[in-house]
């Protein structure tokens, strides 16, 4: 008990003494290695527009809000979060039931909901961080490592929200959040054991997966995997695009701005989900090592401040944030290098858009929250 | 609950947590270096490879079509340009509702079944995304207009432009340029395929067709940075295209205007030559086409039509319409009987109408021979065979000819021969030979076949090109022409330089000429001497004539007409009937003009061809031919 009260107040809390960082409740490591993504993310950007300045430019005030956002999550004790989570989750799984009814197509899915006049948000975004909240907040209540029963209550409470979000359909957005909570269970101490058999047994459903739930053009997504040449025109062309302009830059990259597979329009998305691969083609292996490093840096500086946390609650859910930033750095890469079917996850804090930064800058406020606040 | 909240202990739960962060924070790590080392992979170890991909993407090298030579007529007018034409492409990926665009165009061009047929199987083939897909060609400018003004309406189409061949006198030159068609996989083994790798036609018959290399132009080359799209970003390097050469040509457009107007519509082709170069100063085949369609592009029912009228307009009738050539024949008969002093001009026979092979019982008609044995012209002599066409004369004349003395002569013409110097498609006719008839028919020379080739009859074929060359020929007194298309080019044109001229007659004196070409006269101008004393065309022609014109008529059976039956041109079909023949120079003394008629199972050769060679020579002769030469 005396440990954790000591580990509960880490050395830079609020007092008379401390850093302006520390009063604002913000990890100074941290912050630097996201700005230093963020930079390099609008750098890489500014290449990708092409010229579209506008485009930047909105990019530049998203980065502003996102960074507001991050601010005030770090601002919100995690007393607030642990009685908020239940309310978040629910709040969440009405509005993507609503939006399956209500929502706004967008490129044939169904994602948004409208408010009009004011604003449109994907209520799928807002599970990123409620899924994994609430899946701590039930185990937090717990004797960890969970038992059964609680393992597959924490599953249901995962499935329900992914499912909705994968009905959309937003396969991308489903994976993320079902890996969210994943990570909570992972990180709360789900015998390794159950984690092979679950391994074993999605293997062994994989065909059925394949037959029933995929849908023709997920499936067509990974058979192009494995021979993009089979349909270079059609399925295979973004991966034929992506793959050959990364590997078109070589080691130092054919320079910022210079490089053809972009500004030729061949590389499809290439502000997007694919905006790795004008990394790799301008700035050849040595940015896109750059970047991963500071990616990993960045994983590494979260999970140690999770470890930090006060509670299991905020170990957990900090843990959890930290995994999915991870997992949709990994998704995304993998899936512009050609090592996993092409799902739509944006490049966390460089693709151009909105919500997903608004949501990982959120999440990384709370993890500086998490570690940050007075044991409670 | 209350069991679980007694032994929840938070210090393990923090250490099992920290464990559980370093592991997964190890699978992190290897999975950050799956990602490393297959960056590693594409960028390094693959590197070349991708970066020939990206390559090949960006640049492309373009064939740049060179456009094609113009084809002017004598006078400087064009026979055969470049155009612009607008062909409409959609860009399917651009495009929000396919159904509704197509529904769109269909209303603003009014287009029928069959044109929106093709717009579908032009979509369904395959292409780069976001490529414009042709689907309309040949738009009108009405049709250019209509698109732009609905613009608004139309997202995702473009209207492309290019240049294509046009024939400004359409279907009254046809015969004469020839045409251009669109290139087909058979063209490009005859041809080198890169010259044509960015051109869409090829010079497929008459002017075209010959001097196509010529025309053609040289290909040129660009490198170009291209996007996506295929749309050229940046040039990067540029070879251009060497422009066909211009060709001039002998012919006159308008003397081919009025020869076709002469025509009247009739089925039948005009040759006129200039005698003292051969330059082909007019060439008709009617019924015609336009050759503009096979560019444009035409409906099948069109095409269908072309291709199986009975009427054959595709068929060149001046030079490969093989006609026996009737009385026009005679000059050359008796030309070749005062040459071996077989006859003279004053020696004269008996013609009764008709003539028998001593020993024989069949009879050789004249054509003025009826069913009593009546007819004939009375006392003739060469003159006077000719200007009254008299076939017994001929029989006679030929009947005491050695054959083969006969067919020499008549070779030196360019019976049985192509003598065009740029018409290599020209048929060459038949000069039948007893070596041809004992190979081909099997049979021998009988001496009935002399008596009907005195009279251009039997196998003798011949074009209207070859009879044209016949009366140059007579015109020139005796100095051999090839018959050619090509009046310049603007550099030297190698086909066409190492030919040379054939040799002159042999045999004949300056007089044997003059009297043969006033012969010829007196079938044009010998008249009011009574029925039996005037020239068979004065009556036709003869009478409001304002030069002098040596001309010879002809009438070729087209079926044989059976031993004492007559000639009844209505109890034959169409095609059975005879055809009229007229070949005429003028002016007698200078001749300017050497032309060919013939109408296709038209009737009398005086009474049909001849005003319609008249009208030729009248339309030539009215210019002031001084100041074109």
């Amino acid at each position: 008990m005396s440990r954790d009260f000591q580990r509960s107040l880490p050395s830079y809390e609020v007092g008379p003494s401390s850093s302006w960082y520390a009063r604002i409740h913000v990890d100074p490591i941290l912050l630097l290695l996201i700005t230093g993504v963020v930079l390099f993310g609008l750098v890489i950007l500014s290449s990708a527009v092409d010229g579209k300045d506008a485009l930047f430019d909105a990019q530049v005030r998203r980065i502003g809000l996102a960074y507001a956002a991050l601010i005030i999550a770090a601002q919100l004790p995690p007393a607030i979060y642990l009685r908020w989570a239940p309310f978040l989750y629910v709040v969440g799984l009405v509005l993507l039931i609503l939006v399956l009814f209500v929502g706004v197509k967008v490129k044939g899915s169904q994602r948004w909901i409208d408010i009009p006049g004011l604003f449109r948000f994907q209520p799928s975004e807002l599970m990123k961080i409620a899924v994994p909240m609430a899946v701590a907040w039930y185990l937090q209540q717990r004797v960890l490592p969970p038992s059964f029963k609680h393992t597959m209550f924490s599953l249901l409470i995962i499935g329900v929200p992914a499912f909705l979000i994968g009905v959309e359909p937003d396969l991308g957005t489903s994976i993320l959040v079902a890996g969210a909570g994943v990570a909570v269970l992972l990180l709360a101490g789900l015998s390794w054991r159950w984690i092979f058999v679950a391994f074993a047994l999605t293997a062994a459903a994989a065909p059925l997966l394949w037959q029933f739930v995929l849908k023709d053009y997920q499936r067509q997504r990974v058979l192009t995997l494995f021979d993009p040449q089979s349909d270079p025109l059609g399925a295979g062309w973004s991966i034929i695009q992506s793959t050959t302009a990364i590997g078109s830059g070589g080691v130092f990259g054919k320079g910022l701005y210079q490089g053809s597979q972009s500004y030729l329009d061949f590389l499809p998305e290439a502000r997007t989900d694919f905006i790795v691969a004008v990394v790799g083609e301008e700035l050849g292996f040595v940015g896109v090592a750059f970047l991963l490093t500071l990616y990993l840096l960045i994983i590494a500086r979260g999970l140690f401040l999770a470890s930090q946390a006060g509670s299991t609650f905020g170990r957990l859910v900090a843990g959890a944030l930290v995994l999915t930033f991870f997992i949709y750095l990994f998704v995304n890469i993998a899936m512009v290098s050609g090592i996993l079917p092409v799902v739509g996850v944006p490049l966390p804090l460089v693709s151009y858009g909105g919500t997903s930064a608004i949501t990982l800058m959120a999440g990384f406020g709370i993890i500086m929250s998490m570690r940050t606040h007075k044991a409670w | 609950m209350s069991l679980e909240l007694s032994i929840k202990d938070p210090g393990r739960e923090q250490e099992m947590f920290v464990g559980r962060a370093k592991t997964l924070f190890v699978i992190v790590v290897i999975l950050f270096a799956v990602l490393i080392a297959r960056m590693l992979t594409l960028q390094i170890v693959e590197h070349e490879r991708y970066q020939l991909r990206a390559d090949n993407n960006r640049t492309q090298i373009q064939t740049l079509a060179p456009s094609r030579g113009m084809i002017y007529d004598r006078n400087g007018r064009l026979l055969a340009d470049n155009q612009t034409s607008f062909s409409l492409a959609v860009v399917a990926e651009r495009v929000d509702d396919v159904d509704v665009l197509f529904s769109t165009i269909i209303e603003i061009l009014s287009l029928g079944s069959e044109q929106v047929d093709r717009i579908q199987t032009e979509l369904a083939k395959r292409r780069r995304p976001d490529s414009a897909v042709v689907i309309l060609e040949a738009l009108s400018e009405k049709q250019v207009a209509l698109l732009a003004v609905n613009r608004h309406r139309l997202r995702g189409i473009e209207v492309i432009s290019h240049l294509v061949r046009s024939y400004p006198m359409g279907a009254l030159a046809a015969h004469a340029v020839g045409s251009v068609r669109r290139l087909n996989k058979e063209d490009l083994e005859t041809v080198e395929p890169v010259q044509y790798s960015g051109s869409q036609f090829i010079g497929k018959r008459g002017v075209e067709a010959f001097y196509e290399k010529s025309l053609h132009g040289k290909v040129g080359y660009q490198k170009v940075e291209t996007d996506a799209y295929g749309r050229v970003r940046r040039v990067l390097d540029v070879q251009g295209a060497q422009t066909g050469q211009n060709l001039t040509l002998h012919l006159d457009s308008e003397l081919q205007a009025a020869s076709v107007d002469a025509l009247d519509g009739r089925r039948g082709a005009i040759v006129a030559l200039d005698p003292l170069t051969g330059g082909v100063l007019a060439m008709v085949s009617e019924p015609s086409y336009d050759p503009n369609l096979f560019v444009s592009g035409m409906s099948s029912s069109q095409f269908r039509e072309l291709t199986s009228s009975i009427y054959l307009p595709l068929f060149n009738r001046a030079v490969n319409g093989q006609y026996a050539p009737g009385s026009t024949f005679k000059p050359v008969v008796g030309l070749a009987g005062i040459s071996s002093a077989i006859t003279n001009w004053e020696e004269t026979i008996e013609d009764k109408g008709w003539f028998k092979l001593p020993g024989q019982e069949r009879v050789y008609r004249d054509w003025s021979w009826t069913k009593d044995n009546s007819g004939g012209q009375g006392e003739v002599n060469l003159n006077r065979a000719i200007y009254r066409s008299s076939n017994v004369y001929f029989y006679d004349l030929a009947s005491r000819m050695e054959i083969g003395s006969l067919l020499g002569f008549a070779g030196q013409f360019g019976f049985g021969r192509n003598l065009a110097l740029d018409i290599p498609e020209a048929s060459s006719g038949l000069l039948p030979t007893p070596e041809w008839k004992r190979n081909v028919k099997n049979q021998p020379w009988y001496p009935g076949d002399s008596v009907n080739l005195g009279i251009g009859q039997g196998d003798l074929l011949a074009t209207p090109l070859q009879m044209a060359t016949v009366a140059a020929t007579i015109a020139n007194r005796g100095r051999v022409v090839r018959p050619k298309m090509l009046l310049s080019g603007d550099a030297s044109i190698d086909a066409t330089n190492s030919v040379d001229e054939p040799p002159r007659i042999v045999g004949l004196s300056e007089e044997d000429w003059e009297s043969m070409v006033d012969s010829m006269e007196d079938v044009v101008h010998r008249g009011g001497k009574g029925f039996r004393g005037n020239g068979t065309a004065w009556a036709y022609i003869g009478q409001k004539i304002g030069y002098r014109m040596a001309g010879k008529s002809g009438t070729a059976q087209v079926v044989e007409i059976n031993q004492g039956e007559v000639y009844d041109e209505e109890k034959l079909s169409e095609f059975r009937r005879k055809h009229a023949w007229f070949i005429a120079f003028a002016p007698v003394d200078n001749p300017t003009i050497a032309v060919a008629v013939l109408v296709e199972n038209g009737g009398g050769g005086s009474s049909v061809a001849a005003p319609v060679a008249k009208a030729v020579i009248d339309a030539h002769l009215s210019k002031d031919i001084a100041s074109i030469r």
